[in-house]
This record gives structure tokens, C-alpha cells and sequence, in this order.
């Protein structure tokens, strides 16, 4: 009986898993710049991970498998932030940095890193240009 | 002291769910590697408050299941966002004033900030918060301060 409903809600968890991970991809696609995609990226590595972890657990019932998916999702819940923010990092040394409202000295130093960025950002369009 | 011990609990908890053969062999190895690894850890002067924040556990717990709802909400936010289209997303960036102290507390916000879909820490510059967010209501959240509030009852 236990066991029954253990796999029916497991089944139901993967499911919503498998459902949020498939919206993330589509707001991968769909949205319409870098940091809106990061967002959707974000659903991908927080409740669906969550969700299709969570059933496995359940699947695993009480057994060493048990905490190392645990372990999983916690590593994943500590990195996956770390990777976010190093991503939006990157992009503020590129041509994406954000338009920073009242702020004429950011913008000021915005505008030279943009200017100093130029070079390379030339440099990536030949190549680009050339395949 | 007490963060020594927190580290060799922490690592031996980590050893003895990854092993699965418990023999007194290997767990002499394990014992071992434990040792050495805080060794390590200490020579290179990793081993502080900053590292083992034992003095968060007890409220963690509660903290995580607040973070783990706000998770949720803002998970089912991006979701109908992706599904509606260009129309249900109105992205924005701004710099949110921080009000936190310790460098503890400030990054756990960024990074509950981050770890929510829908709002990621860019940048902090002295007391402001670089954030970039899916749609302007989550800019407000943000303002109205309720998370920020929380992680400073963790830090105190």
C-alpha cells in the first residue's frame, strides 16, 4: 500500500520535473536576451532539479542512495548560484553590461569598458565572419 | 576549536554516505583522509567562521524551508512567463540598497537572491545590490526588503 503510493507521487513529482525542465528549455529559446535566458535557466537547476531528485529519493527509500542524492542536491543547490552569478559577471566585462539609471560615473566607466572591449569584440566578428 | 570539529563531523558525514563499505580497513583510510584534509585545510587558513558557520545552524533549518517556498513561487512566475510569451515578462535591472553588516549576511542575500528564478545578483558595490530581474514586481519584492529581513535575523 505504502509502497504504491511511494510510486505513485514519485511518478507524479518526475513528471513535474520532466515538465519544468522542458519550460526552462523553452524560455531558453523563447526569451529575448541574455539575462531573461538566465532566468530561464534558473527554473532548470532549482524545482525541477528539486522535483526529479526528490522522487528519486523516494524511489531510493532508506539506503546509502538515499543520502547521496541528497548530497546531489545540495552541492547543486550551492553551485548553482555560484554559476549564475559568475555568468552575470562575465557579461558585465562584455558589450551586455546593464544600463545603470542616475548613475553618470558608472555609466562613464560603462562607456570606456564598452570602448576598450571594441577591439576584441571586432577581432570575434571577423572570426565569426570568416566560417 | 569548535570549527575543527565542525569540519571533521562535516567531512566524515560526507566520507561515510559516499563509502558504503564499512570495514574497520577502510574506515581507518577514511579516518585518515579526514585527517588530512583538515590538516590541509588548516595550513591554508580556511578554517574560520567564514567556512563553518556553526553558529547559523540552528535557525538554517527555518531559513531554508522560508527560501525553499520563495523558491516555488518564483519558480511557477517564470514558468507562466516562458508559456505566456514576450507579454508576461517586463525585464529590469536596478541598484537595490543593502542593509546587512557582516560579509556573512550579505553573501547569503545575493545568493538566495540569485538561487530564486527571476532575480539575479549581478554586482555589490558598497551598500547597493546590482540585481536584474524577469518581471518589475519582482524588483518590488525585492525593495519591500521581506528577504533581506530574513537573512538578518540569520546573521544575528
Amino acid at each position: 500500500m505504502i509502497d504504491s503510493l511511494l510510486n505513485a507521487l514519485s511518478g507524479l513529482m518526475l513528471a513535474a520535473g520532466c515538465f519544468f525542465m522542458v519550460s526552462g528549455a523553452v524560455g531558453l529559446v523563447r526569451f529575448p536576451d541574455f539575462y531573461t535566458r538566465m532566468h530561464a535557466a534558473g527554473v532548470t537547476d532549482t524545482l525541477a532539479t528539486f522535483l526529479i531528485v526528490g522522487a528519486l529519493m523516494l524511489l531510493a527509500g532508506w539506503s546509502l542512495a538515499l543520502f547521496k542524492l541528497g548530497l546531489i542536491l545540495l552541492f547543486i543547490f550551492f553551485t548553482s548560484p555560484t554559476a549564475s552569478h559568475a555568468l552575470a559577471k562575465a557579461a558585465q566585462h562584455s558589450e551586455l553590461r546593464l544600463e545603470q539609471p542616475g548613475r553618470p560615473a558608472t555609466a562613464q566607466a560603462g562607456q570606456a569598458a564598452r570602448n576598450a572591449a571594441e577591439p576584441a569584440l571586432e577581432a570575434d566578428t571577423t572570426n565569426t565572419g570568416r566560417d | 576549536m569548535r570549527y575543527l570539529i565542525a569540519l571533521f563531523l562535516i567531512l566524515s558525514f560526507i566520507w561515510l554516505a559516499n563509502s558504503g563499505h564499512y570495514t574497520a580497513l577502510l574506515l581507518g583510510f577514511g579516518f585518515i583522509s579526514v585527517l588530512f584534509v583538515i590538516a590541509i585545510a588548516r595550513r591554508m587558513g580556511l578554517v574560520d567562521h567564514e567556512s563553518q558557520p556553526v553558529g547559523l545552524l540552528p535557525r538554517l533549518p527555518g531559513y531554508y524551508w522560508w527560501l525553499f517556498r520563495k523558491i516555488v513561487q518564483s519558480n511557477l512566475t517564470v514558468v507562466a512567463g516562458v508559456w505566456r510569451g514576450r507579454a508576461g515578462i517586463s525585464p529590469t535591472s536596478a541598484r537595490i540598497p543593502l542593509r546587512l553588516k557582516t560579509d556573512m549576511g550579505k553573501v547569503l542575500y545575493a545568493n538566495s537572491i540569485t538561487l530564486t528564478p527571476g532575480t539575479v545578483a549581478v554586482d555589490i558595490e558598497n551598500d547597493e545590490i546590482l540585481v536584474h530581474s524577469l518581471t518589475s514586481e519582482g524588483l518590488d519584492e525585492l525593495r519591500r526588503g521581506e528577504m533581506e529581513k530574513q537573512v538578518r535575523a540569520l546573521e544575528e
